[in-house]
């Protein structure tokens, strides 16, 4: 049933000591996913990451790659490669020299090399800067080269650790669309570390919430951003409320909310703040029980019956919007 | 006018004197650094080449300027045979330091995991600099003796029938003192280069299935590279400037450039000791130069 390129997590832990960095984590991604492991540091996702790709030992469980046991295999061994997160190019080698290194240690000879790293370089767009060295390139220069390095030794899986946070915001929007081409083309998985949920939303096929060494929730991207199960993920994921009402904890993303008159509408408050985002604005509000709600309305919205700061509002929503929250 | 001339420049200074009072401060805060090397360095060496040309006799100095004293240097025999010995000896130790130095700072920085115990263990390696050259070299004299704790102890689990001569007194116990004087030295530049490399890098060669041995000669060793060199300056340099310990452990038999130089300033034959000390430096000069050739230490540095 389950397909042979599989990745699985069965049980995964690791201990350091006595802190648990990652606790019983077992999840199932299929072949050619594209996966993000999103949470906050030291959530445990950096450690997953490198329990996969063989940089740190297993406490416990297992890990499985097409049905293999890769957990105490040399990182080279186990159809993975990784992308660090400082690109972790060899500052003593060109790019070319980077990209073939493993062919050099498999003792492939120059002519083949050269062949194959130049192919990789091709993928990449990275030919013409063949010859410099990293620290004579750019940021973004410096990870397509990481990525034709790790891709050289056709892993099953890539694994990325963090790979867009050392670059300028309009270059990580660039990076992102070449990931996801990169791995549409390829077909292999990728596992995306990342801290930022527009990052995960913008990649990602698939989400694995962490939260203190455990998944929080986990499943299709949209699927886990339309119906968030706990508080956390609503909150991590960015764009829901989370309010307390009589009937329990729900999460009601921005841009569900309506606002109507006091008298009609199902919670009421002040407005606190209004801050305009050109096609949208954010209008914040004290509702009761101290809390603070915002609501994402389109400008034509707002314009249409604008708001003043402190006047008195209420908030509605579609019934399925409100989303119960467990704990 | 020079009034007029005074008061425009205190109010509106000009560019000029902008530049000026830039100037001037950086000559000043360079100076008290230029004037120590001019005192301690420059001057001596000035007084050294100088003398260098001055002309001897068995109970005179005098001022002149010739060759003579290079001229016996170079025609003699002695002097390509001393220098000769001081170049082998340099060689000797450095192969002996650089591989004990690399080991060592490799344990240190990749096999020592917590930084306390990588202190700990630096700082235990520069106890033997709390006593002083020439009591670390002395020690080894009654160890490696005729009667000494070494022969006695080969001698008593029957590794030898009677006392190894060459243990003390010898080339051997030259090389072995200055490997023990200066491989820290080795270490301590190394050390310093091999803190700096991104762990990370060690992950991504065993990533791309680099074996130790691999890693080792592929990444750490080309990345080690500045360090290596600039310990070996340190080894060289000492080494052949050294005349001490080659005095001590080789019981005056064995000579080197240094001693040849002590031998002269003995029989206060300065002219000749300065053109001696005049053909050192330029040989480690020269030496060093080559070396520089082949790694760029600056970003060391």
């Amino acid at each position: 049933m389950t397909r042979n390129l599989d990745l699985e997590f069965v049980n995964l832990t690791k201990r350091y000591g006595d802190t648990v960095a990652v606790d019983a984590v077992s999840y199932h991604f299929a072949a050619g996913t594209y996966a993000c492991l999103l949470g906050p540091s030291g959530c445990g996702k950096s450690s997953t990451l490198r329990m996969i790709a063989g940089h740190e030992s297993v406490s416990d469980g297992s890990i499985l790659l097409g049905n293999r046991d890769i957990s105490d295999l040399p990182p080279a061994k186990r159809g993975t490669a990784m992308m660090f997160q400082n690109y972790a190019l060899f500052p003593h080698l060109s790019v070319i020299e980077n990209v073939a290194f493993s062919l050099k240690m498999q003792g492939k000879d120059a002519s083949e090399r050269k062949r194959r790293a130049t192919e990789m370089l091709e993928l990449v767009d990275m030919v013409l800067l063949k010859d410099r060295l990293p620290a004579q390139l750019s940021g973004g220069q410096q990870q397509r080269a990481a990525l034709a390095r790790a891709l050289i030794t056709k892993p099953e899986v890539l694994l990325l650790d963090e790979p867009l946070s050392a670059l300028d915001p309009f270059l990580r929007i660039r990076m992102r669309a070449e990931l996801r081409r990169l791995q549409r083309d390829l077909g292999i998985t990728f596992i995306h570390v990342t801290h930022g949920q527009d990052e995960a939303l913008a990649l990602a096929d698939e989400i694995v919430v962490m939260n203190d060494a455990r998944i929080e929730q986990a499943g299709k991207t949209r699927a886990v951003f339309e119906a968030p199960q706990t508080a956390f993920v609503a909150r991590f994921l960015g764009s829901h409320n989370v309010i307390a009402l009589a009937e329990g904890v729900v999460a009601i993303r921005a841009d569900a909310l309506r606002i109507n008159t006091p008298e009609t509408a199902r919670i009421r408050g002040s407005v606190t703040n209004i801050e305009y985002q050109g096609t949208h604005v954010a209008l914040t509000a004290k509702v009761d029980g101290d809390q603070e709600v915002t609501a994402l309305l389109s400008d034509k919205d707002f314009f249409g019956a604008p708001k003043n700061l402190g006047e008195a509002i209420g908030l509605d929503w579609e019934a399925e919007a409100a989303h119960a929250l467990a704990g | 006018m020079t009034d007029s001339i005074a008061t425009s420049a205190a109010t509106v200074p000009s560019q000029e004197s902008k530049h000026r009072s830039a100037n001037t401060s950086g000559w000043l805060l360079a100076s008290p650094l230029a004037l120590v090397l001019a005192v301690f360095l420059v001057a001596p060496i000035v007084m050294i080449i100088a003398v260098s040309f001055w002309g001897a006799t068995e109970w005179t100095i005098y001022p002149a300027f010739q060759f003579d004293n290079y001229e016996f240097l170079l025609s003699s025999d002695v002097t390509y045979r001393v220098f000769v010995n001081t170049l082998k000896y340099a060689a000797i130790t450095w192969v002996f330091t650089l591989l004990i130095g690399f080991t060592v700072a490799y344990f240190l920085a990749f096999h020592v995991r917590s930084l306390t115990w990588q202190i700990a263990l630096f700082l235990l390696c520069t106890i033997p600099f709390w006593t002083s050259n020439i009591i670390r070299m002395i020690s080894w004299i009654p160890f490696l003796g005729r009667n000494g704790l070494a022969n006695s102890a080969l001698l008593s689990w029957g590794v030898i029938d009677e006392p190894l001569e060459w243990l003390l007194f010898s080339d051997f116990s030259v090389i072995l003192a200055f490997v023990h004087l200066y491989t820290l030295f080795m270490v301590v530049p190394i050390f310093n280069t091999m803190m700096r490399i991104d762990k990370s890098l060690i992950e991504a060669a065993a990533d791309a299935g680099a074996s130790g041995w691999q890693t080792l000669w592929h990444v750490i060793v080309p990345l080690t590279k500045p360090g290596i060199m600039i310990g070996t300056i340190f080894v060289i340099a000492l080494v052949m400037g050294d005349f001490i310990t080659v005095r001590f452990m080789s019981g005056s038999q064995s000579a080197n450039v240094g001693r040849m130089i002590q031998n002269d300033i003995s029989l206060l034959q300065y002219p000749s000791a300065a053109a001696t000390a005049v053909v050192l430096l330029c040989t480690v000069l020269l030496m060093i130069g080559i070396l520089l050739r082949f790694v760029d230490i600056r970003k060391e540095l």
